[in-house]
């Protein structure tokens, strides 16, 4: 992967070739990232998948085994832990459940060397606490305090510092789901209002596409894709991406002239412009389930070009209010999701269990995976 | 309501008895039978002593005439702190057992704070070996280890301390180790050692790492992280092993009359002559009853400690 910006300026943060080994077990293979000033990153994967040994080594809490990191100019690798300009947000937020908020948040200031003068710690602690309005609490011990208020206190502990770098481990998982989604825009303008570089760990892919200018998927301790939320999910570049990011219909095939051969399906698959995979090469091609259109009658070639289209019969319905997830069980015993909106119907009523439907997409909606 | 749960319910309620009958059976009634022992006078008779507690002339009741005897000679002690040749055996012996007590418990936790960090810091195959060394002693009687440092301590040629000194030459003379002060602090501390490192280990064994890594990401250097995080929130542990070492080395008699000859008078010592050879039950009696009053408040601070940790670390 190459480290470059979208913008062309050299990026702020540099992970060169970064390799990160525990004995035999290679957890970071090889990572490449340029990070612009300002954006906010999320690394995305599975538990495992090396996103946090990659953030623990930006925050020297891991030395990488091979490879550079490069923060504004400076070799991180050559900075003590305790003089990092990074700094970080803890899963479970690990605050210190014998102090108070405020003197969690002026932890970090009073490490300072030299030494901040107490009212000047008081006031950056005032500030930050006011930024997420925890200032009521400031003499609360953090067992006194829900989970989203703990999770506000750890980010002011974790911005009084005003790092180069602000890295969030996991931020929101510990919230409830309700909460949690309040959380992410607020705590997206919050980061955007401080302007502070930001890269966020989560295996969560809905508040990496909520909050992230762009995503990095890893599996495996490899980077596969980088990309902004709808690249990643439009364009994977590979079927982990594809399946990991949302549901997706995956047909196995091979590449050839007329299209995609497939046995699910009478005729080839068409498909739109395919780079990077060779004719005659074994393929995935990944079709999203809102793509999938349902027709009683069989559809027709449009303007858009190519239509690929099979019938089956309807299995299973799950009605979820604006649409409904279909699944349809063409003639070679294969199932397709189609997530169909409810509208799509009108007046009409919509098929249901055993109803015989047509499942199709148009050409360019089918993403050609190598396998 | 079904017909099982209020035979469960009967079954937890005496499962949770279990402890209150095992505390009034064997700590209330014995210390109500010392303290109505303290309140008698003494006899020569078997045994040799009068209860406070009459019947009634007209035969039907019980009074309570209690002979504080006992407990004035140790108030007039008190009183007579700064007269000359002011008989303070009593007063000495508390305070010997108290100091005595105080420094074991300094020098234990001092030792076995780098003990128990160490211990939980290690990866668990290692962490098991340790712990299995610190509890180790207590495979072998304890009166045998005293006796062990007798022969450690011995003042003479004889002893192994003093031989190995002799043979390398570094003195002449034997080194008078044994029979007093230094040579009872030395065997309380090997012995209540254990006590003190086991509820430090359990303690900074659940200590959160990420606590230990967030100070470190927020700047502060290992001996500040240590200060400030690892120490306060060892407090309890530290509370908990002190109080393991202090309440039972107060009272310690076999190692300050083995190892302290005649010259170390402590509590425990005083408490066995009036049982013993003094015949004077009541005063021994009274004694031990002013030792359990004054280890009352260390436990309470402990309580009251552990109370709070609960409501912080839920």
């Amino acid at each position: 992967m190459e480290a470059q910006q979208p913008g062309g300026e050299a990026p702020y943060l540099r992970i060169e070739s970064v390799n990160k080994r525990f004995g035999d077990n290679h957890v970071v293979r090889d990572v490449s990232l340029g990070i612009a000033r300002k954006e906010i990153f999320a690394l995305l994967g599975s538990s495992g998948c090396g996103k946090s040994t990659l953030l623990r080594m930006l925050a020297g809490l891991e030395t990488p085994s091979t490879g550079r990191i490069v923060l504004d100019g400076e070799d991180l690798a050559t900075v003590q832990p305790h003089r990092r300009p990074t700094n970080m947000m803890f899963q479970s937020y690990a605050l210190f459940p014998h102090l108070t908020v405020e003197d969690n948040v002026a932890f970090g200031l009073r490490q300072e060397r030299p030494k901040l003068a107490r009212d000047a710690i008081a006031a950056r602690v005032g500030r930050m606490l006011d930024l997420v309005q925890m200032q009521r609490y400031a003499r609360r011990k953090p067992h006194e305090l829900s989970g989203g208020q703990q999770q506000r206190v750890a980010l002011a502990r974790s911005l009084a510092k005003e790092p180069k770098l602000l890295l969030l481990d996991e931020p929101l998982a510990a919230l409830d789901k309700k909460i949690r989604q309040e959380t992410q825009l607020e705590l997206v303008h919050l980061i955007e209002r401080v302007g502070v570089t930001c890269i966020i760990v989560t295996h969560d892919q809905e508040e990496a596409m909520t909050m992230a200018d762009r995503i990095g998927v890893m599996s495996d301790g490899v980077l596969l894709q980088v990309g902004t939320p709808d690249e990643i999910y439009e364009h994977p570049n590979c079927r982990f991406t594809a399946e990991f990011i949302g549901e997706t219909n995956m047909f196995n095939g091979r590449l050839e002239s007329r299209g995609v051969v497939c046995p699910d399906f009478p005729t080839p698959i068409a498909i739109g412009p395919a780079a990077g995979v060779s004719q005659g090469s074994e393929v995935s091609v990944s079709v999203r389930p809102e793509r999938v259109l349902l027709s009683r009658e069989q559809p027709e070639n449009g303007e858009g070009g190519f239509i690929n289209r099979a019938a089956g019969e309807v299995t299973d319905i799950a009605y979820l209010g604006s649409y409904s997830i279909y699944h349809v069980r063409l003639a070679s015993g294969r199932n397709v999701t189609a997530s169909v909106p409810s509208a799509r119907w009108g007046d009409a009523a919509p098929p249901t269990w055993g109803d015989p439907v047509w499942v199709s997409w148009k050409a360019p909606a089918g993403v050609v995976l190598s396998r | 309501m079904s017909g099982r749960r209020p035979f469960m319910l009967r079954g937890r309620f005496w499962v949770g008895m279990l402890p209150w009958a095992w505390l009034l059976l064997f700590f209330l009634l014995p210390f109500a039978l010392i303290v109505n022992v303290s309140l008698s006078t003494a006899d020569l008779a078997i045994p040799p002593y009068v209860s406070p507690l009459h019947a009634t002339e007209d035969g039907h009741g019980v009074e309570l005439v209690p002979d504080l005897s006992s407990f004035r000679r140790l108030a007039d002690e008190l009183g007579s702190i700064g007269e000359d040749g002011a008989d303070l055996l009593y007063l000495q012996a508390y305070g010997n057992s108290l100091l005595l007590a105080t420094l074991t418990t300094l020098c234990c936790l001092l030792i076995g704070y780098p003990f128990a960090y160490h211990i939980a810091r290690s990866r668990e195959s290692v962490r098991n070996v340790l712990l299995m060394m610190v509890m180790l002693p207590f495979w072998t009687s304890f009166l045998l280890r005293v006796y062990a440092w007798m022969g450690l301590l011995d003042s003479s040629e004889v002893g192994l301390i003093n031989q190995l000194l002799l043979g390398l030459g570094i003195i002449d003379t034997p080194l008078p180790l044994l029979y007093n002060t230094g040579a009872v602090l030395t065997g309380m501390i090997y012995s209540y050692l254990p006590f003190m490192v086991l509820p430090l280990y359990a303690n900074l064994v659940k200590l959160d790492q990420r606590l230990l890594e967030a100070a470190s990401d927020l700047g502060a250097r290992p001996i500040t992280t240590f200060l400030s995080v690892t120490l306060p929130l060892s407090r309890n542990g530290i509370i908990a092993g002190a109080m393991m070492v202090f309440i039972p080395a107060v009272g310690e008699f076999v190692i300050p009359d083995l190892l302290g000859g005649g010259d170390v008078q402590m509590i425990g010592r005083n408490i066995w002559d009036d049982f013993g050879p003094n015949q004077d039950w009541p005063m021994a009696a009274a004694v031990a009853v002013v030792m359990v009053l004054l280890l009352i408040a260390p436990i309470v601070v402990f309580n009251r400690s552990s109370r709070r940790e609960a409501e912080e670390q839920p």
